[in-house]
């Protein structure tokens, strides 16, 4: 699930415990190539409520101002762990608003990959607001390929349109012709847009 | 038996193996970053590799609930290759992650300048990231090579407590004892170190400070060759307790310096970027 507790940088640091402030203050005068990656043993990863953990707020709080190719390169280089804290930063308004279009080769490649983690956090806020509609109908579509639930998809339903629909259908029969289950949140897409 | 094989190149093995170790007892591993066999000709071939180690690996290790860490470095041989040269300035990138819990595998192949330069700034890494040190010794000339890595080690001006020397023998064992470094032994099928020739070094050297790994690669090797180490130790008349020192506690007080191991948790993962490799297990 995308993050829906906070899209501002200052009301996500006052989620943070005192402990983590203090190791944020700190990170931000370091390298962002080392700090990142470092921030989930230095503060912790407790649930903060939904949406965030600990370590993804406080990641998410290092690229407030990064230039993109900072962040690109974070995204590039990062672990599993990482790239969800970059994918979950971008529904920060104060990170997408400063990017704008930059991160989205970002989110084309968490769509590339088959980690449904990353396959849905890349379809929050900041998708639907900059990735093409082409893409963005094949990425739902790959979520119901994947089971990732299409309740993840902060562009559903506003973004719905008839091409989408036809490819919806297409599956559906596919798989009907094929003996196997059609899935349950699919149905409300079939026939016209809800 | 508990097994933590502190050495050993799983991204040469198969799933076969995998299962192997689990049933003989291996619950958590070590793979260090080395060459591949064949050399690398840029970069990016290495930053894709070290992606691997971070992510690929681990979780193919963790469908067998086996705990998969890595160390990250420039490997001693392509230090030598200019084109390889250039990933010391992605190493620190890596040396900050999660899973990385040693710099490694460093030292020395054939002993060159290009070697002594790369070692040392490696050395200073580890010192920046605070983390042990696993130093490879060369294949040939291992005495002369052996006694060059003690003097880098020294002048490095790092806690020799924190660094493992690892492919030992008979003749390079002492120096490395008398130096205070951990002494690390590659059992392998014909060459380098075998089960009985250990349980001898074991009964000179006792069980501290000792490392015990197959070293398994894309070479003629078995990754079982740790389990071997353990019956041949209870066969000598070694303790059940002296065979989980050497096994177990041994490797998890080394890297456990780096504070990064995690051994919670052995239940595997089910998708790794959904490409499950649950094969058959599934209608």
């Amino acid at each position: 699930m995308m993050p829906d507790v906070s899209n501002q940088a200052t009301e996500l640091e006052l989620l943070l415990p005192a402990s983590a402030r203090v190791w944020l203050a700190e990170a931000r005068r370091q390298p962002l190539a080392t700090a990142f990656p470092a921030a989930a043993r230095k503060v912790g990863r407790a649930r903060l409520g939904p949406g965030w953990s600990a370590d993804q707020a406080t990641r998410a709080l290092l690229l407030v101002g990064a230039p993109a190719s900072e962040v690109q390169d974070v995204y590039r280089y990062g672990d599993a762990a990482e790239k969800l804290a970059v994918l979950h930063a971008l529904s920060v308004a104060d990170i997408a608003d400063g990017l704008q279009e930059q991160a989205l080769p970002i989110i084309e490649d968490a769509i590339r990959t088959n980690d449904k983690r990353l396959l849905a956090a890349a379809l929050g806020p900041y998708a639907t607001q900059y990735l093409p509609q082409p893409a963005f109908r094949q990425a739902v579509l790959k979520c119901v390929f994947a089971n990732v639930p299409l309740a993840v998809v902060d562009g559903l339903p506003k973004r719905v349109d008839q091409e989408l629909i036809r490819m919806m259908s297409d599956f559906a029969t596919e798989r009907s012709a094929a003996g196997r289950d059609i899935p349950a949140d699919l149905e409300a897409y079939l026939t016209s847009p809800p | 038996m508990r097994i933590f094989d502190p050495h050993i190149h799983m991204t040469s093995r198969t799933t076969d193996d995998y299962a192997a170790m689990a049933a003989h007892g291996v619950q958590a591993l070590v793979e260090p970053a080395f060459w591949l066999g064949q050399p690398r000709t840029s970069v990016g071939s290495f930053v894709d590799y070290f992606d691997a180690l971070i992510g690929w690996e681990p979780f193919r290790a963790s469908q067998y609930g086996i705990k998969h860490h890595c160390t990250i470095a420039l490997n001693p041989k392509e230090a030598n290759d200019p084109r390889c040269r250039e990933v010391l300035e992605v190493l620190p990138r890596y040396l900050a992650k999660d899973g990385v819990v040693a710099v490694g595998e460093v030292g020395y192949d054939s002993m060159t300048p290009e070697e002594d330069e790369v070692f040392a700034a490696q050395l200073e890494l580890a010192q920046q990231f605070e983390l042990p040190v696993l130093v490879h010794t060369p294949h040939r000339d291992k005495a002369a090579g052996t006694t060059r890595t003690l003097d880098v080690v020294k002048e490095s001006g790092l806690d020799p407590q924190r660094v493992v020397v690892d492919h030992l023998n008979e003749l390079t064992v002492k120096e490395v004892a008398d130096a205070g470094c951990w002494m690390g032994f590659s059992i392998y099928p014909d060459t380098k170190m075998d089960p009985d020739r250990m349980v001898v070094i074991l009964q000179q050297f006792g069980t501290e400070r000792i490392l015990v790994n197959s070293a398994a690669d894309w070479g003629k090797s078995d990754p079982l060759r740790t389990y071997a180490t353990g019956r041949a130790m209870l066969a000598a008349g070694f303790t059940d307790d002296d065979v989980d020192q050497v096994l177990w506690r041994n490797p998890v007080a080394f890297f456990g310096q780096s504070q990064r191991l995690d051994l919670t948790g052995r239940e595997p993962a089910d998708s790794f970027e959904g490409n499950s490799i649950l094969r058959g297990a599934r209608a």
